[in-house]
């Protein structure tokens, strides 16, 4: 990352006592896909809108491409926004909608009739032009949004909760289509979410946000694998945490046992005492019967078992565990569904244990 | 068939509610100076005597600058109100409301007074202008009840969005909200220019020597023989009021269907 598109440096925001955004410093680089996740009220859409110029920023800087963007309207920002109604203007057509930002680019008519077409073709709504805005379904309105967007080629489009007014299998597409679409376009993303998988699937990097803070950034993987923090790892994804004791560079994992700290994953390098062993469902096997185990194992009876077609979830009640351990299995051929109050082996892994102190 | 006792009742209702307004263009068409059955036989001349009274004339064209100045009038400030109410926050907000909504319930016999008392005070003669001040404070309320519902309907971030998009505050205001609630505008003017134009209280209180037409009206209810010339008028303002009823409520109907909404009930 060279000069970053996007700077915030120790933004502040209060809304009279109540303070939204607590010192938020972040880059985000040119290209880029970049998501704030976090559960509602953790302030990530304040600090889209901040962005955007919606909201004025109590202290600190937001700069764009180098300048500093305090005191500039969001009209002369080079940003432009999806909002999370789409806002899609009722009274206009589809054209007209997409048309909307290009009155003050001094584009003749010729060359606006063709910018509007390419944008429709770009979000594969071509054939719409000339319908009423009202008339559009959820999907199309989102890419309608998208098209009146992006006509005007911002540096950073900035998307509130762009798929959540969809339903899931159209979200899933949309997600695809707007990884494609960014890809394509080169835009930065910046994208607000509360869902982590679409976060997760869609994103380059990730800001989790609790509380007005960044709680980690980092790319999607090492934000499942490697969480920062207990918080961060249970928002993310499931995560099993087991109570654990280390002393000595060693680690004595509830129901589990003994283990070298050294090849665990400690978020803060160093850790003693009481501590929270996390281990993600999928890195816990169910051993079949006959199977050859290892050291590594225990055994436990079935409490629960969530059929999902492609995966198979089990809760493990392991001995020596007040609640019971979470596993996916893949539903592979040859591979029988277990039933509840079956006795169960379970095989894990050191390697896969993130270890926080409690 | 089986009589059911909700349907005569309702059959009553209605009866009550529009008997004497049937009544009136019965005897605006009958040929006699007497309003009493058995009708005399059929007559257009009533209301071709409307046409030969100046004083009625002059007394339609002052109903005519005042119920057109009260609906700019109202409906501007309803404008400023309803905008208000809808976007911002400020303190006091549901007092304030409350007290411009006031004069709905309020006794129209005490507004009417009251305003007379203080025009006295202040020394101001009565005329239009004052019946216009009257009656712009009357429709207030409704121009404000009928512009909330075209402004809360807005999504706030169709402003924002046409922000965002080049537009400046007051582009996005002309170009994405005032289109949106131009049918809420249309039917707030229509509404206020007929509760103007068949108000009576107020204007009688503060016409002074410019009557309005049912201040007009009222003064010929004591030559009997004038009875079936009044007749006549009433007629045409009935119609006339209900003609612009359902052209307010059709704009309003539009405005809705313009932004894909349900319709949630209005005046008719």
């Amino acid at each position: 990352m060279s000069e970053p598109l996007i700077a915030m440096r120790d933004v502040n925001k209060y809304y009279g006592e109540y303070h939204a955004l607590r010192g938020i410093t972040a880059e985000i680089g040119a290209g880029e896909f970049f998501s704030l996740l976090g559960p509602s009220g953790c302030g990530k859409t304040t600090l889209l809108r901040a962005i955007a110029g919606f909201e004025e920023i109590s202290s600190g800087v937001i700069s764009l491409l180098g300048k500093d963007m305090a005191g500039v309207p969001p009209n002369q920002r080079p940003t432009n926004m999806v909002f999370q109604s789409y806002a899609i203007f009722p009274h206009l057509s589809v054209k007209q909608n997409v048309g909307f930002g290009l009155r003050k680019s001094g584009m003749g008519v010729a060359e606006k009739t063709r910018a509007i077409g390419e944008a429709l073709e770009m979000v594969g709504l071509g054939h719409l032009g000339g319908r009423a805005a009202h008339a559009l379904s959820g999907g199309q309105r989102q890419r309608v949004a998208l098209a009146r967007a992006l006509i005007l080629k911002p540096k950073v489009l900035l998307l509130d909760e762009p798929l959540s007014a969809l339903d899931r299998k159209m979200r899933e597409d949309m997600q695809v289509e707007l990884m494609k679409l960014q890809r394509e376009v080169g835009i930065t993303f910046v994208l607000v979410t509360h869902d982590q998988e679409e976060a997760l699937v869609m994103s380059d990097r990730i800001a989790v946000m609790f509380e007005g803070e960044i709680a980690q950034l980092a790319d999607p993987e090492v934000l499942y694998r490697r969480p920062a923090t207990k918080r961060v790892a249970d928002f993310i994804g499931v995560m099993n945490f087991l109570p654990g004791q280390a002393a000595d560079g060693t680690l004595e994992v509830a129901g589990l046992g003994q283990v070298d700290l050294d090849g665990t994953f400690v978020p803060d390098g160093s850790v003693s005492g009481a501590c929270s062993v996390g281990l993600r469902p999928e890195t816990l096997t169910l051993l079949a019967d006959g199977e050859a185990g290892s050291a590594r194992e225990a055994s436990g009876v079935i409490d629960e078992v969530v059929y999902y077609g492609d995966m198979t979830y089990y809760d493990v009640r392991l001995e020596g565990l007040p609640e019971p351990v979470r596993l996916s299995m893949r539903n592979i051929v040859g591979r029988d569904v277990l039933d509840v109050g079956a006795p169960a082996r379970v095989a894990w892994d050191p390697r896969a244990m993130v270890v926080f102190p409690d | 068939m089986r009589v059911r006792p909700l349907g005569v009742f309702a059959v009553l209702y209605l009866m009550f509610l529009y008997a004497p307004i049937i009544l009136l263009p019965i005897f605006a068409f009958n040929d006699g100076t007497v309003i009493a059955f058995p009708l005399r036989g059929f007559t257009t001349g009533w209301f071709a005597e409307l046409t030969q009274i100046p004083a009625l004339h002059e007394a339609t064209l002052n109903s005519l600058i005042i119920a057109c100045s009260v609906a700019v009038l109202a409906t501007c400030l309803g404008l400023f109100a309803a905008r208000a109410a809808t976007r911002y926050k400020f303190p006091l907000k549901g007092g304030i409301m409350g007290f411009i909504m006031l004069p709905l319930v309020l006794p129209e016999v005490i507004v009417a007074i009251s305003l007379l008392v203080v025009l006295m005070q202040l020394g101001i003669e009565t005329s239009i202008f004052t019946i216009i001040l009257g009656h712009t404070l009357l429709c207030m309320p409704f121009a404000i009840a009928i512009l909330q519902g075209s402004f809360s309907g807005l999504d706030q971030s169709l402003e924002e969005a046409a922000v965002d998009l080049g537009e400046t505050r007051a582009g996005a205001f002309r170009l994405v909200i005032l289109p949106l609630v131009t049918p809420g505008i249309i039917a707030s003017l229509l509404i206020c220019f007929i509760i103007s134009l068949d108000e009576f209280i107020i204007a009688f209180f503060l016409s002074g020597n410019e009557p309005t037409l049912p201040v007009y009206l009222w003064g010929q209810l004591r030559f009997p023989a004038r009875l079936p010339v009044v007749m006549a008028l009433g007629t045409i303002l009935v119609g006339l009021s209900i003609v612009l009823l359902i052209v307010a409520d059709v704009f309003r109907r539009r405005g809705l269907r313009k932004m894909g909404q349900q319709d949630a009930g209005g005046f008719l």
